[in-house]
């Protein structure tokens, strides 16, 4: 029954913020300079005839108040329509159903190694020495410091062009995924093991920690039952932010490795004034952003039952 | 005799310093523990009493040195971690202070119990349960499901024990396991102890209250510095203390010491220069004026009633005490005293001006009247503030923390609660914590307030230093008429502090009285069992 209601609020809740974000898509597409109508007809290059501009109008209700055409734009995303792309004269959903599960795969499999990475430099950061710990953080700032075109490009040189080990574009292969997933998830992992390494070092010195040693528990044992658990809780809280920025990321990664996908898309849509495009993808990037805020909420509540039903801690 | 559980000879514990240096943190100690008896530990902060404990579970990260180190018939000075792991939890068992994370708050209360133990889950958890209804655990079953922060102190306190007990120790050792508890809570768990060594356990109890480990311990030995200064049977060193470091701090224990009289002696004093303060008879002349006078106060916080249709008045010039468990609605009262929380019902006044429920601009002039001082003082403290900067911001109002136009007055304020004007530059954070605790009176006294609100000052400091700011307090009465209103959980404190006290739970004032009608004649239930509950304190008929 609570789970129900929990659920029904949270779906209220994120109906809501896909309202917001869409009108705030909405005003911004309506503030950028330029006339829509050319850029349906293919940009100012295009050199559209002004009847022929003047049809666009007409077909997109561009003619209409601005009041109007907020409902009708609202009324069509309710049904779940998000529009043709003025560019490929397609419907919007579809090229994105194309483009979801490349970068979808690219996010996640990104996700999971930043993870894995993060929580092995933690745990070593967390055992070593005072020398060991100052250098674990400068890796880490270091790794969430740079730009994910630049780390691509060195990446693509070392182990594409020196070592020749894996591919530098996209060859649909595991091997192929491997340097953008790589590049998107170091600096990710950099932010996430400063974060654990914080509450690492502190839950395997807190009086929890000396209590179990002292009911004969080993330093691994210490680990995986406290150290573990209290390290994953801010990491993650973090999670939804990780993955909006996977996506965001996705845009210059996709591109620096000539893969297929949404980041991609949204950026030869943001280039060509594709508007309905931008406004599907950006929609979606909330969407998805609001998903795995549920999930990583409902994946707390089972690590910290206490703090989800809003005990004092 | 029995046989000894634990013979230690000469243990010594160093720890890395800066510039490649060796701290010693334990140097010499002998000690036995036997089986059915107590060895109490006394010491204050950096005494080494804990890292001593620790070291009887090979828990120090320190290097161990000892010429014995015998614990059950096992030499003990060349174990492995592995071999250590195996006398941890089942021959040797530590019980640790109730904080709340002692427990982990991220799992269940019975693998928090259990884990250690061999067996599948579902026998680990009925043993769990079985360790938890033999502390006497209300609700055994349910309570090994829930998770630390859903419990109270007690019951924490309850499954740390149950937590120790569980493999069957024939060696416990207590570290500090009544402190920061309340009154009865402390009673139940020294009650607890006892029965252990009926059991025919050898217990180690560290702590640094000596009447609490009085309760308990067949032998006393009192450390300072790493080193034992005294032993010796319970008995003897409570009536015939030999070193002066054991007079010291029998005489800063505060039970059953007249009003005024100093608890602190020369040594103590921190500041160093400072001559010994002999305090003046009782000069004050008490009159009708009431410095506060609270009336009818309630605050309900959601459907839970913390302070209920509460009363009383405190003269000019004395002290109230006020006393409850926490929970009881002492600082939520304290804190509608102070004007920040408001009253749903009731009023104060400040000598006869109605304070409260009040707008802010309305009050502004009667708050100079109002100091607070509070436990923790250091969170209190802008941490980029020198203390210099601290005074100043508050002699000005708030205005400015850097004029010299205050620097007299801030100097003046050091001296009168006997701090070194060097201090001045210093950051709080380099203060000790009795220091820190004299800069939050110092600062409070700024404004010249003729009240002051002290919200559990000394339950922080270790008990020579909370000696020497009760005396400070003691003085600046006496010098300046201050009218207190001294709240604590520490019934020994209290009784030496105040001319009255109130007695409060669960929200309501309970007992008023003077300080000897509540400590010697209590009338109301609660107050009886709470003052039955405080430690029986020997020296107190002695004096």
């Amino acid at each position: 029954m609570r789970v129900v209601s929990w659920l029904a609020r949270r779906v209220g809740a994120a109906a809501i913020l896909l309202w917001i974000v869409a009108t705030v898509i909405f005003i911004a597409i309506r503030m950028i300079p330029g006339d829509p109508a050319e850029a349906i007809m293919g940009g100012p290059g295009s050199q559209a005839s002004a009847e022929a501009l003047e049809a666009a109008r007409e077909q997109y209700h561009l003619n209409e108040p601005l009041l109007v055409q907020y409902a009708l734009y609202l009324g069509q995303l309710i049904t779940g329509d998000l529009g043709t792309s003025y560019a490929q004269q397609r419907p919007v959903a579809q090229i994105m159903a194309e483009m979801l599960p490349a970068t979808l795969q690219l996010t996640l499999i990104s996700l999971v190694i930043a993870w894995l990475i993060a929580f092995l430099m933690a745990a070593v950061a967390a055992r070593s020495n005072r020398i060991g710990q100052a250098m674990g953080t400068v890796i880490e700032v270091v790794a969430a410091a740079v730009p994910h075109f630049w780390l691509g490009a060195m990446l693509i040189i070392i182990f594409s062009t020196w070592l020749g080990w894996l591919p530098s574009v996209d060859t649909g292969t595991v091997q192929g995924i491997i340097l953008p997933a790589l590049t998107l998830a170091i600096p990710l992992s950099g932010f996430l093991a400063q974060l654990m390494r914080d509450s690492l070092v502190t839950a395997m010195s807190s009086p929890f920690a000396l209590a179990a040693r002292a009911r004969g528990a080993s330093e691994g044992q210490v680990f995986f039952r406290h150290g573990f658990r209290h390290a994953a809780l801010p990491a993650l809280n973090l999670t939804g932010w990780a993955v909006a920025t996977s996506i965001s990321g996705a845009v210059v990664v996709e591109e620096v490795f000539a893969r297929p996908g949404l980041g991609r898309s949204l950026l030869g849509a943001v280039l060509s004034r594709d508007m309905p495009m931008v406004t599907g993808i950006a929609l979606f990037s909330a969407l998805i952003y609001m998903v795995v805020m549920l999930i990583v909420e409902a994946i707390e509540a089972i690590i910290n039952p206490a703090a989800a039903r809003g005990d004092d801690a | 005799m029995n046989t000894p559980a634990v013979e230690i000879e000469n243990l010594s514990v160093t720890f890395p310093g800066p510039n490649k240096t060796r701290i010693e943190a334990v140097k010499n100690v002998s000690l036995t523990l036997t089986p059915g008896k107590a060895l109490g530990i006394v010491g204050e902060s950096g005494s080494g009493k804990s890292v001593t404990a620790r070291s009887l579970l090979g828990l120090t990260s320190g290097n161990v040195t000892a010429d014995t180190l015998n614990i059950l018939g096992t030499d003990a000075t060349r174990l492995t971690e592995k071999q250590w792991r195996e006398i941890r939890g089942n021959k040797v068992a530590m019980i640790l202070q109730d904080a709340l994370n002692s427990l982990d708050p991220l799992r269940p209360i019975h693998r928090e119990i259990a884990d250690a133990l061999p067996g599948s889950r579902k026998q680990r958890k009925q043993a769990a349960v079985e360790a938890l209804y033999s502390v006497e655990m209300p609700e055994p079953a349910l309570r090994a499901e829930q998770r630390s922060p859903q419990l109270s102190g007690g019951m924490r306190q309850r499954a740390l024990i149950a937590q120790a007990m569980i493999g069957s120790p024939s060696v416990v050792v207590a570290d500090e396991a009544t402190t920061a508890l309340d009154t009865r809570l402390t009673r139940m768990v020294l009650d607890q102890l006892a029965q252990l060594k009926d059991q025919g356990i050898a217990l180690a109890m560290i702590s640094h209250d000596l009447a609490q480990i009085a309760q308990v311990a067949d032998d006393i030995i009192v450390m300072r510095h790493g080193e034992i200064v005294e032993s010796g049977p319970t008995e003897q060193l409570l009536s015939n203390p030999q070193h002066d470091y054991t007079k010291q701090l029998l005489a800063a224990i505060p039970s059953g010491v007249a009003r005024f009289a100093p608890l602190s002696q020369v040594a103590t004093t921190e500041a160093g220069t400072f001559e010994n303060f002999r305090h003046p008879a009782d000069m004050r002349k008490l009159t009708d004026t009431l410095a506060i006078a609270v009336h009818g106060l309630s605050k309900t916080f959601g459907d839970h009633a913390a302070v209920s249709d509460v009363s009383f008045s405190v003269p000019q010039g004395s002290t109230l005490g006020l006393v409850g468990e926490s929970g009881s609605g002492k600082t939520t009262t304290a804190r509608m005293i102070l004007g920040l929380e408001r009253p749903d019902t009731g009023s104060v006044s400040i000598f006869g001006q109605h304070f409260a429920p009040a707008k802010e601009s309305d009050r502004r002039d009667l708050r100079d009247q109002l100091g607070a001082i509070y436990q923790d003082p250091l969170a209190s403290f802008d941490p980029r503030y020198t203390t210099s900067q601290i005074l100043i911001n508050a002699l000005s109002g708030g205005t400015t923390s850097r004029s010299r136009h205050y620097h007299k007055r801030a100097l003046e304020l050091l001296d009168l609660v006997e701090l070194d004007s060097s201090l001045l530059s210093r950051s709080p954070r380099e203060l000790s914590g009795g220091q820190r605790q004299r800069l939050a009176i110092a600062r409070a006294l700024a404004p010249k307030p003729d009240i002051l609100v002290l919200d559990e000052p000394v339950s922080a400091l270790d008990v020579s230093v909370q000696a020497t700011v009760l005396d400070l307090l003691d003085r600046l009465q006496l010098e300046t008429g201050t009218s207190y209103l001294f709240i604590t959980h520490d019934l020994a404190v209290v009784e030496h502090m105040s001319d009255q006290i109130a007695v409060m739970t669960h929200g309501n004032l309970v007992e008023t009285g003077t300080a000897q009608q509540i400590i010697h004649e209590p009338s109301h239930p609660y107050t009886q069992q709470l003052i039955a509950a405080a430690p029986d304190w020997g020296p107190r008929s002695r004096r």
